[in-house]
């Protein structure tokens, strides 16, 4: 028997920072792609992705402040908090869970509750993205709008160049975290049950009697 | 009297050497025509009046002496195109009258010029926007001073060297509203407004020529000389930022910029030689954001496939 717990997992300030963040990443996303594939897409112009794409990366960069001060001044920091016991060892369980155990009958090794609002796989992806790759595609995003305060020459390489690859590379990173991070989210009660807890900011764990 | 002969060709020939590498224009203060040409003032003797008398010259006819030297004319003497008649004072109105020497009129059906094409140049000007407006006055010097030209292009390693000597040659009538009204009869549009639309406008006019955007390109020529109009000016992004980029059809044809784009290891793993921005400028990052993608849609479908069976 299964019995199914309601928490309350996301204030009102985070589901507001998170679909924000959604629909201009997604937006970053469509336009980068198509400002960098060098080809003309019949469907949007040229200038119409530069400016999508520069509206967007100021409202990320400014929703940016939201998420940092939002963790810094709340309980929602703690979640964030990656213990060094089992450093390796818990993401690669959880992991094993997701590859092979959740198939065979395995439980979750690590159950969320009020207490924990992320698995350990999850919660080092969360840092990865929100702590080092959105900063550093927000200020290679910030010198690629003024490229004169880019340094002229990294090495014999062009501070431009070395820039834009560093922002797109970090896009890409963030791309590939954005269709994983959906698909995962698909894996609940029901594949739509977590968006709907996004929205509702109510969380469906079920607990085994 | 023989040796004498020779030893008067000795001396003159050696003259003529000296002067042939620029060195008529060593010392403006004693040459006929730089000693008023290369100042902001010239004196003379008024004879109608008796009286000596200090004028300003004409911005326009003042030569800059540093730049006639290391113009690609420097050999010449002022003489040598300009009539003899202007050595004496007051210049005689009719000369202002008579023709000039166009570049043609020495370079043109001569095998040693034949690299630079003159003549082809001179068919891609007449199609051009300005040849249009301003019909056969609109000679090779408007955009070329035969005074001060250097061949950049051709002998630079430093693009940015390149663009700004290119730019300078545009910027020089389009910038200047005296020199653009006498080709165009009005008003020249402002060049910052008129290019709003281009994204990071000051980096483009800093690393890319004005004729990148403005000319047909021709396969056959080092620089296009057909300047087109406005409306046929590029204004698509994709025609520069692709593989097959069209700066590599027109800047790039020069062979010192061709090695320069190609040296360096570094570069070569880093960047290809084209102007995309982003990874797709490298092709190993290009290669490996390719193979991430695939494995990462690859894993979802074989776990949603499991999922579907197991009733996850």
């Amino acid at each position: 028997m299964t019995e199914t717990q309601k928490i309350y997992f996301y204030p009102l300030w985070l589901r507001i920072w998170h679909g924000i963040n959604a629909l201009c990443i997604i937006l970053l996303i469509i336009t980068g792609i198509n400002l960098q594939s060098g080809s003309e897409n019949p469907l949007i112009g040229f200038n119409t992705c530069i400016n999508i794409h520069n509206v967007s990366g100021i409202t990320v960069t400014l929703n940016y402040l939201l998420f940092f001060f939002g963790n810094l001044f709340t309980n929602n920091k703690s979640f964030y908090i990656v213990k060094p016991k089992g450093f390796l060892k818990r993401p690669i369980k959880q992991a094993k869970y997701y590859a092979w155990g959740m198939f065979t009958g395995m439980s979750a090794p690590y159950p969320l509750s009020e207490k924990r609002k992320f698995n350990p796989l999850q919660k080092y992806f969360y840092i990865l993205v929100m702590y080092i790759a959105v900063p550093i595609v927000v200020v290679t995003g910030i010198g690629l709008f003024f490229p004169e305060i880019i340094i002229e020459k990294i090495y014999s390489i062009s501070g431009v160049s070395v820039t834009a690859v560093l922002h797109s590379a970090m896009g890409f990173f963030i791309s590939i975290f954005l269709v994983i991070h959906i698909y995962v989210s698909t894996i609940g009660k029901s594949p739509l049950d977590n968006f709907k807890s996004i929205i509702t900011g109510w969380h469906h764990i079920e607990k085994n009697k | 009297m023989k040796h004498c002969l020779i030893i008067f060709t000795f001396i003159l020939f050696t003259f003529y050497s000296l002067k042939s590498s620029g060195q008529w224009y060593d010392d403006p203060v004693n040459h006929s025509c730089l000693k008023c040409h290369a100042f902001q003032t010239y004196s003379f003797h008024n004879d109608l009046m008796d009286k000596e008398e200090k004028r300003l010259m004409n911005p326009f006819f003042i030569q800059d002496t540093v730049a006639l030297k290391k113009g690609v004319h420097k050999q010449f003497d002022c003489t040598d195109c300009h009539s003899y008649e202007y050595e004496t004072y007051p210049h005689s109105a009719n000369l202002k009258l008579e023709p000039m020497a166009t570049c043609l009129d020495c370079h043109g059906g001569d095998e040693t010029f034949a690299p630079y094409q003159f003549e082809k140049i001179d068919e891609e000007v007449k199609k051009s926007i300005h040849y249009q407006v301003y019909g056969e006055n609109f000679t090779c010097s408007k955009c070329h001073s035969q005074h001060t030209y250097t061949t950049t292009a051709r002998n630079s390693n430093d693009v940015l060297e390149i663009v700004n000597y290119s730019n300078q040659i545009c910027l020089s009538c389009h910038n200047d509203m005296r020199k653009y009204m006498l080709i165009s009869g009005h008003e020249n549009p402002k060049l910052v407004e008129i290019h709003n639309w281009l994204p990071n406008q000051e980096l483009h006019f800093q690393h890319v020529r004005c004729i990148e955007c403005h000319t047909e390109v021709v396969d056959g020529l080092m620089v296009s000389h057909n300047i087109q109009g406005k409306d046929k000016a590029v204004r698509k992004c994709a025609e520069c930022h692709t593989s097959d980029s069209r700066l590599k059809s027109s800047l790039y044809k020069y062979q010192n910029l061709q090695v320069r784009s190609e040296g360096g290891v570094l570069n070569t793993i880093f960047s290809n030689d084209s102007y995309i921005i982003g990874m797709q400028e490298s092709p190993f990052l290009k290669l490996a954001s390719i193979i991430i993608f695939i494995a990462t849609l690859g894993g979802i479908v074989i776990h949603l496939t499991f999922r579907i069976i197991k009733k996850k």
